[in-house]
Parts: structure tokens; sequence; C-alpha cells
């Protein structure tokens, strides 16, 4: 074993917390790296993996009273900058490069060397030629990043970190965007730096990842440290109990009864893809019922959603609502059949912050609301913004406060609101409860049994195992643009974290479509 | 007694965040009011007669034009938008007025045939953002300059005039003691206020300019939204146009409205509403388009010379938005 354990670590964090506001998003967590070791780092969403690394990587600063060394050496990191001068980098999922420049600027991006105060272009290129050889990459330091593929820009990432002497690299999810061959390659990569003696932070949610690469494995939970698992003790179900540990019942609302509430089919989706994330996709979903869509990030889940909502261009396929064929080509046109669609980009494509919380609840209303000529009535947008404060009690001082100042959960349920404010027959909620507290989170699960309770249809894509584990009643999973499996419903299957997760990572055959 | 202690705290916390979003609602509301209060005493306190009904009146008609194009002006802004056009389609309208007003018999169709070219460049404006999805910035920057040679190709390169303008009273007279000019303008912004505040429409722009990709997910016709703001602009600069010429008697397609639309944007900036778009309100606008008039004339009643009152003007609003800048990010949210 590369980690011997009678060698200093390379890097020790200790009691490390976080707080904010509102929110304890680590408590007293610890983690030991070695050099020359692969440590995988996992946890559901939400356990505090990123922000654990964007304390090491210095983007936030812990709660004092932690202790993060370094060599054995007590260092302290007070930024972006300071982290990279203390030889850690992170290899970020959605990159840091500057697409318009060079391999070689990019390498040396605000490290750039001079000579007579001109950029010295070519000992530039130069040096960065036996950083690139030594990775093994296909192209030179004069290429255009924009000419390269993910996997080369992330290998021009890597390259980065070790010619500016990285000894810890941090891959967060760093396979997700990747085919499978450069994955294999992006793995030898990985090994080669391990033999080099650097620490390798992984990030990963596949398991498959995990158990090829890791040396050792740390597991948080709640954003407090579960424990650390040796290559030899690495197994499934040790895994994902260390994962989600809690018990759960209690927590996720379903009072609806699977088979009670279930009535005829509302939704049908047949064959539909956007010929390039999304490949063929069909399924059927009843009223009364919640289906989740599982699967990796990146597996065209998202992607399928935005299609039967219109937002993005169907290249082929159908879709019917009550069994009549619906032409749904804009978001428009979903909206008026009652379908709606809760993006999991809540402040990017959701919601309007500036705007207060009157005028998001009442945004998709007005119009219906509206007298002849298109003038607003205020009266009723006040009522319905008051009682969706109280039916979905969101905390806020009155109707007239900028959504952007609201918490996370807050601002879901304003979102959530605005939503049902047209009286949805089909609900499709992109992980509905992304960035939100716990308290929140309850309350988000209790809305959807409510509505299920009222005959809608409910379409939730969620990469929380444990929330689709405990609100689903049947499961769709997703994976590279299919849909691979059903648990859960008419097919006896039952809906488990292990049953979803194997049908994810693809590690088992597909369970033969419900009949 | 620990939970009864954050008890008390949740509650005082919240009256304090109640408190403060009461004192920013205030503060947005009032915005530069303040700044044009003090320009008119310190111009009273200097020049002795700034504040006198007859020079009220003419800071107000010489702010009359300005603000009727920063009413559009605010609209496309809001959405997240630019109209460097104004100044053109002033010119270009104003020809037509002039034109129009020619007509034997008939001379009153100058004012719906100049209104109804500045929509018509408007519009084009709006179909090349809304359509064809070029930036606001590049294709008002294009109709700068082509509707500023179709002001010339109108009248031939040459001024016309007409001294029996039959709407001349639009430039020259008044209503109960106030000029049509002010009248005009004050109407501008009631209609804009209406339209924003009062009205679906006005909903989808701020909508647009706050999250354009929130307002497509959400079904809000965004292309619709633009080809309005642009229209209405256009539209508001062929009423400047209509406004020029009744009070000039006559058009000049080279020299009419040059840069007009600098000093509706410097209105609208200082008006506090935000350049990214979403946030901003008419009222700050009609402030805006005071302090811009109050300075050119203030700075003329003390006597500044031409060149100071340039490099004076473009400080004050440097200034103004600065100290708006600093302000909002103190209630800045997390």
């Amino acid at each position: 074993m590369p980690s011997a354990p009678e060698t200093t670590p390379i890097l020790e964090m200790r009691g490390i917390s976080k707080t904010f506001p509102g929110v304890k998003a680590l408590a007293n967590v610890e983690l030991t790296v070695y050099p020359g070791e692969v440590h995988a780092l996992m946890g559901e969403n939400g356990a505090g993996k990123s922000t654990l690394m964007k304390i090491l990587s210095g983007a936030y600063r812990a709660d004092s009273g932690g202790e993060l060394r370094i060599n054995g050496e007590v260092i302290h990191i007070d930024g972006p900058l300071s982290a990279k001068t203390k030889g850690i980098a992170v290899i970020y999922q959605e990159l840091s490069l500057s697409p318009n420049l060079t391999v070689a600027e990019n390498i040396y991006l605000g490290r750039e060397l001079s000579s007579g105060g001109q950029v010295d272009r070519a000992r530039m290129r130069a040096d960065c030629k036996g950083v690139l050889d030594r990775l093994g990459a296909t192209f030179g330091p004069t290429t255009i990043v924009s000419t390269l593929s993910i996997a080369e820009r992330q290998m021009v990432e890597i390259a980065r970190a070790i010619h500016a002497n990285a000894r810890i690299l941090v891959m967060d999810e760093p396979t997700t965007a990747l085919s499978s061959r450069e994955t294999d390659k992006l793995f030898d990569l990985i090994r080669t730096l391990r033999a080099d003696g650097l620490a390798i932070i992984y990030i990963s949610h596949r398991m498959a990842e995990v158990y090829e690469l890791a040396d050792r494995c740390s597991v948080l939970r709640d954003g407090s440290y579960v424990g650390t698992l040796t290559r030899d003790e690495l197994n499934a179900e040790t895994l994902v109990k260390m994962m989600v540990g809690r018990d759960l019942s209690k927590f996720y609302k379903k009072d609806h009864d699977a088979k009670g509430s279930r009535g005829e089919v509302i939704l049908k989706v047949r064959d539909v893809s956007d010929g390039h994330r999304v490949r063929g996709c069909s399924l059927e979903l009843h009223q009364g019922e919640v289906l989740c869509l599982a699967g990796l990030v990146g597996s065209g889940r998202t992607e399928l959603a935005r299609l039967i909502y219109g937002a993005d261009t169907r290249k082929s396929g159908s879709i019917e609502l009550d069994g009549k064929p619906l032409d749904i080509n804009r978001p428009i046109q979903a909206v008026n059949a009652g379908i709606v669609y809760l993006t999991e980009d809540r402040k990017g494509q959701g919601l309007f912050l500036d705007m207060t919380v009157q005028e998001n609840v009442n945004l998709q209303v007005i119009g219906r609301d509206a007298s002849g000529g298109g003038f607003l009535n205020l009266r009723k947008a006040r009522a319905r913004a008051v009682d969706a404060i109280k039916a979905l009690s969101i905390r806020v001082a009155g109707p007239i406060v900028e959504v952007g100042s609201l918490s996370g959960g807050n601002q879901q349920k304003v979102l959530l609101s605005r939503l049902l404010e047209t009286r949805p027959r089909v609900l499709i909620l992109d992980e509905p409860t992304r960035g939100v507290d716990i308290g929140a989170k309850s309350e988000i699960y209790r809305i959807i049994d409510d509505l299920v309770q009222a005959g809608v249809g409910v379409l939730v894509i969620s990469s929380e195992m444990p929330e689709v584990v405990g609100i689903a009643d049947r499961v769709l999973v997703m994976r590279e643009g299919h849909i691979v499996g059903e648990v859960g419903g008419t097919t006896g299957i039952e809906i488990t974290q292990e049953n979803i997760i194997a049908l994810a990572a693809g590690l088992a055959q597909p369970s033969a479509p419900a009949a | 007694m620990s939970q009864e202690t954050s008890a008390t705290d949740l509650t005082r916390e919240k009256a304090a965040a109640n408190r403060q979003v009461l004192i920013q609602q205030i503060i947005r509301t009032v915005g530069m009011l303040p700044i044009l209060i003090l320009l008119g005493i310190a111009f009273q306190l200097m020049s002795g007669r700034f504040i006198s009904p007859q020079n009220l009146s003419i800071v107000t008609q010489q702010a009359s034009i300005n603000t009727v194009l920063a009413c559009g002006m605010t609209a496309v802004i809001l959405t997240g938008g630019i109209d460097l056009s104004v100044g053109s389609i002033l010119a270009a309208s104003a020809m037509v007025a002039v034109i129009g007003s020619l007509i034997p018999d008939m001379g009153m169709i100058g004012i719906p045939l100049a209104l109804f070219a500045g929509l018509v460049f408007g519009l084009i404006n709006g179909s090349l953002v809304a359509f064809i999805g070029l930036p606001p910035f590049i294709s008002t920057l294009g109709s700068l300059t082509a509707v500023r040679g179709v002001a010339r190709l109108l009248g031939n390169d040459t001024t016309v005039f007409n001294s029996h303008l039959p709407f001349a009273f639009i430039g020259n007279g008044y209503l109960f003691g106030i000029p049509w000019l002010v009248i005009i303008a004050f109407l501008s912004v009631i209609v804009t206020w209406i339209i924003l505040r009062r009205t679906v429409l006005g909903v989808h722009i701020y909508a647009t300019g706050g999250n354009e990709s929130a307002a497509r997910l959400s079904g809000i016709k965004v292309w619709a939204v633009f080809l309005f703001v642009y229209g209405f602009s256009g539209l508001m600069a062929g009423l400047g146009g209509v406004m020029s010429a009744a009070r000039l008697f006559a058009a000049n397609g080279t020299q009419l409205g040059q840069s007009y639309e600098l000093d509706a944007i410097a209105a609208v900036i200082l008006g506090g509403t935000s350049f990214t778009g979403g946030v901003g309100s008419i009222w700050g606008t009609l402030i805006g388009a005071l302090i811009i008039a109050v300075l050119s004339n203030g700075l003329v009643l003390i006597g500044v010379s031409d060149i100071w009152q340039y490099i004076i003007k473009g400080l004050v609003i440097i200034i103004a938005v600065a100290l708006d800048r600093v302000r909002s990010q103190g209630g800045a949210r997390t």
C-alpha cells in the first residue's frame, strides 16, 4: 500500500466546521490523506463534500477551531491563492480555462514568464512541453484550448496544477462528461500521478470508479465525518450504509397510498430524443403518483424533462396528455396544457430575484387574472401571494419583499408556489430540494404528497438517493440518455438505493420492462 | 432559558430585517431626489434667480424632450438592452413631421406620420433583437447611423421649414399656463408608469430584464417584450421629433437630435435603473432628466463656460451613480 500509516500525512484536516447563516454545513469533520494515495471522498449530495473541498481550496473559510496541517505543519489558508502556493489544486468540472488562449498560455495564466517586459512565449512553450509529454498529451502547447475535447481540457487543467507544483489534487466528479475511453485514459493518468507521490482526493458518486481507483475512502453524511475505509474494507453495502445511515421513514411524508391514489395515465412520452443527450426515452406518468427519474448527473434526466416541457427542441418522439397528442414546442404551450417544470437552477433559470414575492408567485397567472387591456389585478395578486405564503409556510415578512433576500428553502417554496398557482395537472420537479435546509425539505415533501392525493401526476428528478427511495412510488433509471430500467410500481423490484445505483452505474443488467 | 433568549433574538432579528427592507424600499423610491433638490438650492444661492416661475418653466421645457426619450429608454434598459438610435429617429421623425405639415389643408397629419415613422424604426430595432438575436448595442448602433442617413435623405439634405406649422402650439403654446411640452412629457411618464407597473406587459418587461432565461422558461414571450420596448422607444423618439419640429418650425436631418441618446441614457442611469435590467422606475428617470436639465440651466445661470459645463455634467453623472452603487451595496443581499 502506498499509504503506509507510518509516513507523515500530506494533508490533515481536523475539527473542521463551517456554518452558513441558518445551516451548519460541516461539523467537526476530519480528513487525512497520505502522499501517493487516491483518497475517495463520498457522501450524498449535500453531505458536505464540496464545502470541505472549498475550504481546502480557499474558496470558503472554515469556522475557527479547526486545524489544517500539510506535511505535519499547521497552516492557514486564507484564500485561493494561498491554497495554490501550498500545493493544493482543484480540477473543476466546468473547467476554468480561457478557451481563446493556447494551452501554454493557460498553463501559465497569472504566472506568465516575461523577459524585458514582454511575455516570453517561447520559454513558456518549451516549459509546458515537458509537462504535457509526461502526461501523455497528444496536443502541443500552442493548441488553442477551444479546439480541445473536454477530456483534453481536463488534462490541461491537470498539467497546469502539476506545473504549479501541486502536491494535493482535488478532482470533483471528473468523469461526468467523459466517454468510457477517455475515462480509462484519465484513470491511467491518475495512477501515474499517484506513482509520482501526489495525493489525489477523488470525489465521485460512481461506486465502480471508487472501487477501481481508491486506496482509501472517507465518507461524510449531513456535514459530519462518518469514517474511513481502506481498500480491503470497501464494499457497496458498507458504503451505502455509511452514506445513508439514518432512519428516514418519518422524514419523507407519503400518506398517499401508491395503489389507491394512482389513476389513469395522464402523460405519455414516446420515444423522445434531442439527438444528443436524450436518445429515445418513453415513459408514462399516472395521475396521483410520484414517478422519480433517477440516474447519475449527466445521464440526461434534466434534458428529458426540458424536452417534455418544450424548453428545448425535440428532434423526434411524441407527447400525449390524456391520450391526446400534444404539440409542445415552447414552454407556454406546456403551461397552458397544465404541465409545469421546476428548474434545478433556481437562481439562474427559475426566480426573478429582484422582484417581490408577490410578483414571483403571480408571474405565470397575471395574464389569466388580468382585465381587458392586460391591466394587472393587484388585489387578486396580493391575495394569491398572501395565501401562498400561508399555504407553503414561506417565512417572509410580507408579499412585497424581494425574493433574493430569502433563504434557499423559502426561495424554492416561492418558485414552487408560482407553478402551483397555474393549477397544473403534471408537475415536473427537477432537484426540488437542492440547496434547501432540512425543515423546508420535509415541507416540500408534504406539498408533493398533498398534490398527489389531489390527483396531480408528479415527475421528480433527484440525485439524492434517500429522497428517491423516500418519496417515489415508481422509479425510472436513466443512463447515458436512455431509460435503462424501472423499480417499484408493478415491477416487483423493491425501491432501494442499491437497486437504483446498480442500474444507474450500469453494474447490473436492466430489469425487464414492466408488463 | 437559552431557548427563550434565542426566541427573542429571532424576533429582534426579524424586526431588524423588516426595518431594513422598509428603509431599502424608501431609498429606492426616493432615489436621486435629494440630489435634485440640493442642486436646485445650490443654484438658487449662487444665482439668486434659479427658483423663479419663468426659469422653472424654462428648465422643465428643456427637460421635456429628453424626458420623453428617456421614457422609452427606461423600458429598453429595464430589459437589459439599450437604444442608441433615439436621436436619429427623433431627427427622421421631425423631418417627417415638418414635411407632412406642408401638405395643404391637412398639415396636422404630420403628427401621426412622425409617430408612425418612429414606431416603424423602433420595431425594426426590436425585430433585429427579438428575431435575429443581435445584441441591442449593435443593432441600435447600426440604426443610429442608418436612420441618420434616412433623416438627411428625407429633406434632400437640407433644412425643411414651415412657418405656418399647424401644430406649432405644441412647441410654444400653453395650456392653463403650463407649456404643452411639459404636459406631453408628464403624460408620457404617466403612460410609461401605467405600462410598467399596472399591466401584465410591464411585469414581463421587468421579468425579462431580471432573468431572461427564467422568463423564457416560465412561458413569457420574450420576443414580444423586446419588440414592444424597442417599438415603444421608437414611438417616444417619434413624439420627441414632433416636439422638436413644433418648437423650431423646422427640422434638419444632420443636426437635430445629435447625441440625444446619451442624455436619455444618462437620465435613466441617474434615475437608478440598473444597466443589466430588471430594476428601476420611471419616476427615477424623471428625476434623472430633471437633474440633467437643472445642471444645464443652472450652470448657464451662474455663468460657467460651455466647456466646463460638459466637464461638470459628466462628473455629476459619474459621482451620482457611484454614490448609488455604494448605497445599494450597503443593502446587498447575500
